[in-house]
């Protein structure tokens, strides 16, 4: 590792914590702009109930006072205060329970579309113009083409009602297959796409004619240095893809009714409970943040000749 | 003379040229601007132009079709002013009728078939998911048109003036481009839905509601900056070039080199990202509409059709069907029209 790959490194990480700062700010205040305030809309209490509620969750501080404890409580306790709807508990306890079903069903569909995706891409890309790889480009298409929430009801409506293969509620693990599934197809047909156009791009490099020229085995070519090389613009999709599969499981949660952190705050939003909302945008946001960045730093480590400026 | 080193002038070389030979020299192709040869490798794809042309199909059906079609999106056909509502108007299957309707048709009338049948509420589902595409599509292109002018103006200004301001707007872009947009999203709609509903009341922008105002306010602030960053780029390059510095030799103003002389050199990068901006609007909007957070009710998108029909899924999937069927087709017609486009135009772009 060189200085200046050093440098971009401590560059992407001050950039990530200025965006983290931002999305924390910006929440708070946009959150706290909304009329009202979050006892409204329930039924009529009383002023002396309402002061005493709001005194009692803080909210009768000022703005910036509040702000700063927040800042603070999140920063040192990692706490996100508690939840206004479900009492008694606490935010991060909700957000924690959510995240064992979410990152099963994120983690499950991240490796599928991978598994899948490269070799895929790879056949495509080795194939080029063939009736397969045609195929292959269709579907995939297709599947980038189509939103997650129709995809979803699609899959549902075959395999659950009409042919009655497998559970329509997420709540079992046998039930996570669709979500799974639903979730991946999208990241897959992306890779599949991404790996085939970065192979094409690598067999047409001097030192795959070299490899040839030397006589190196077919095989050796394509694992060795064809496949080895054309996976490294498939890093940087890992953040993204990752982004994808946090706000695709927001609507693919609420169509398989699984309980995990999409569906918490998808209906945190609809009940107006605001720290609930706040922490779970935070959550995930820093979660996006800090994957974007590892992918990017793995990306210039891999290969240092490329300039992500 | 075929003496090479003499100096006498050949005379034989200055005679003038023959009708033959002179034919030889016509040009026998028109000269050709730039964008008639884009036009025409956009319409040597075939691809393209079937996405063309669907895309038109659906957009000309979406603004034409409900000029003429006898019912409404939002009339509820078993709700009869002065009588019990008549359900048997509700859940039609396609191309069926309710009982008055039934009644007529025995008494010898022509109805006007329900060819999707009709919702939970008894409205035409026909005509709902063609007033649908017509909200998804009118969506998609402002909401394009508003990132496309503010991203201009932005980019334009960061990278014609450089230095710090460049910096300054560079960082802040680079602050929006690495928010995670989704969530974001969501977050702005939420709020603004609760915020801008009572302020809109009895003003003119009420009739469009306050979901679709404020969808294109959240795209005017997230999603200008990748937009900025292509345009940054391409001025950065441009303005190095020799008549920019000719036209301010001869005492040019900024605006009017940005104006007159690095946009228009950068308007086909600048189609084609709208144009692939669209469709990316419209998956927003429809992903919005999912969640709730999208047009007000009664007014369909193809986005809040689909969420509708997950009420009822398992004895009425073709209403999921259909809108699904219909987003997927604009979205990838747009996308494939797109890449066409940026083949045909800029083939430099090309991935």
């Amino acid at each position: 590792m060189n200085s200046k790959t050093l440098k971009y490194i401590i560059k992407r990480v001050l950039l990530a914590i200025v965006t983290v700062w931002v999305v924390i700010t910006v929440t708070f205040f946009v959150m706290h702009a909304v009329p009202g305030g979050p006892f409204m809309g329930e039924k009529a209490i009383s002023a002396a109930a309402q002061a005493a509620l709001e005194a009692k969750y803080g909210l009768d501080k000022p703005l910036l006072e509040q702000y700063f404890t927040y800042l603070k409580d999140i920063v040192t306790k990692f706490d996100f205060g508690p939840s206004l709807k479900q009492r008694g508990r606490m935010v991060v306890d909700i957000i924690s329970d959510g995240m064992k079903t979410s990152v099963k069903l994120g983690v499950v569909a991240a490796c599928l579309a991978a598994v899948i995706g490269i070799p895929l891409g790879a056949v495509a890309a080795l194939r080029r113009n063939k009736l397969i790889d045609k195929i292959i480009m269709v579907i995939t298409t297709a599947f980038v083409s189509m939103p997650s929430f129709i995809m979803g009801s699609l899959l549902l409506v075959l395999f659950a009602i009409k042919l009655a293969l497998l559970p329509a509620n997420g709540s079992t693990s046998q039930g996570l297959i669709l979500p799974i599934i639903t979730l991946a197809l999208y990241p897959m047909a992306y890779i599949t796409r991404l790996t085939r156009s970065s192979m094409l791009d690598v067999l047409g490099q001097d030192y795959i004619r070299t490899a040839k020229a030397k006589g190196v085995s077919g095989g050796k070519i394509i694992f060795g240095h064809a496949l080895k090389n054309s996976l490294i613009p498939v890093i940087t999709y890992f953040g993204p893809m990752l982004a994808y599969i946090v706000t695709g499981s927001l609507v693919v949660e609420q169509i398989f009714a699984v309980p995990g952190i999409g569906r918490a705050f998808v209906s945190s939003i609809t009940n107006r409970d605001y720290p609930m909302v706040m922490g779970t945008t935070i959550v995930l946001a820093v979660l996006i943040v800090v994957m974007n960045l590892v992918s990017d730093i793995l990306y210039k480590i891999v290969d240092p000749r490329i300039n992500l400026e | 003379m075929s003496n090479k080193f003499t100096m006498h002038v050949d005379v034989d070389a200055f005679i003038p040229a023959t009708e033959d030979e002179k034919a030889y020299m016509v040009q026998m192709r028109p000269s050709s601007t730039f964008f008639k040869d884009g036009m025409k490798r956009l319409l040597k794809n075939r691809v393209a132009t079937i996405s063309l042309i669907i895309i038109l199909l659906i957009t000309l059906s979406s603004i034409f079709i409900p000029m003429f079609w006898p019912y409404s999106y939002d009339s509820m056909l078993g709700v009869r002013p002065g009588k019990p509502v008549d359900a048997s108007f509700n859940n039609l299957a396609p191309m069926t009728y309710g009982r008055t309707e039934l009644q007529r048709i025995e008494a010898g009338e022509q109805v006007f078939p329900h060819i999707f049948g009709t919702d939970s509420s008894g409205r035409d589902y026909f005509i709902r998911v063609v007033y649908g595409t017509r909200i998804s599509l009118a969506v998609g292109f402002f909401a394009s048109i508003i990132v496309l002018i503010i991203g201009m103006t932005v980019g334009s200004v960061a990278g014609y003036c450089g230095g710090k301001v460049d910096l300054i707007i560079m960082r802040v872009v680079d602050i929006i481009y690495s928010l995670p947009d989704m969530l974001m999203v969501i977050l702005l709609a939420s709020v603004l839905k609760m915020t801008l509903g009572p302020a809109l009341e009895g003003t003119a922008l009420e009739k469009i509601g306050s979901n679709i105002i404020s969808l294109f306010i959240v795209f005017g602030v997230l999603y200008w900056v990748s937009m900025s960053r292509l345009i940054r780029g391409q001025i950065l390059s441009l303005r190095e070039q020799e008549y920019v510095l000719a036209s301010r030799a001869a005492g040019a103003k900024g605006g009017w080199i940005i104006r007159k002389h690095l946009l228009p050199n950068c308007i086909s990068v600048v189609i084609i990202s709208t144009a692939l901006q669209i469709p990316n609007a419209i998956f927003t909007e429809s992903y919005l509409s999912f969640l709730g957070l999208g047009v007000n009710a009664p007014m369909p998108s193809l986005g809040s059709l689909a969420s509708d029909a997950l009420n009822g899924l398992s004895s009425y999937p073709f209403r999921m069907v259909i809108p699904a069927i219909v987003i997927s087709l604009i979205v990838l017609s747009l996308n494939l029209f797109g890449d066409g486009l940026r083949d045909a135009f800029d083939p430099k772009l090309r991935t």
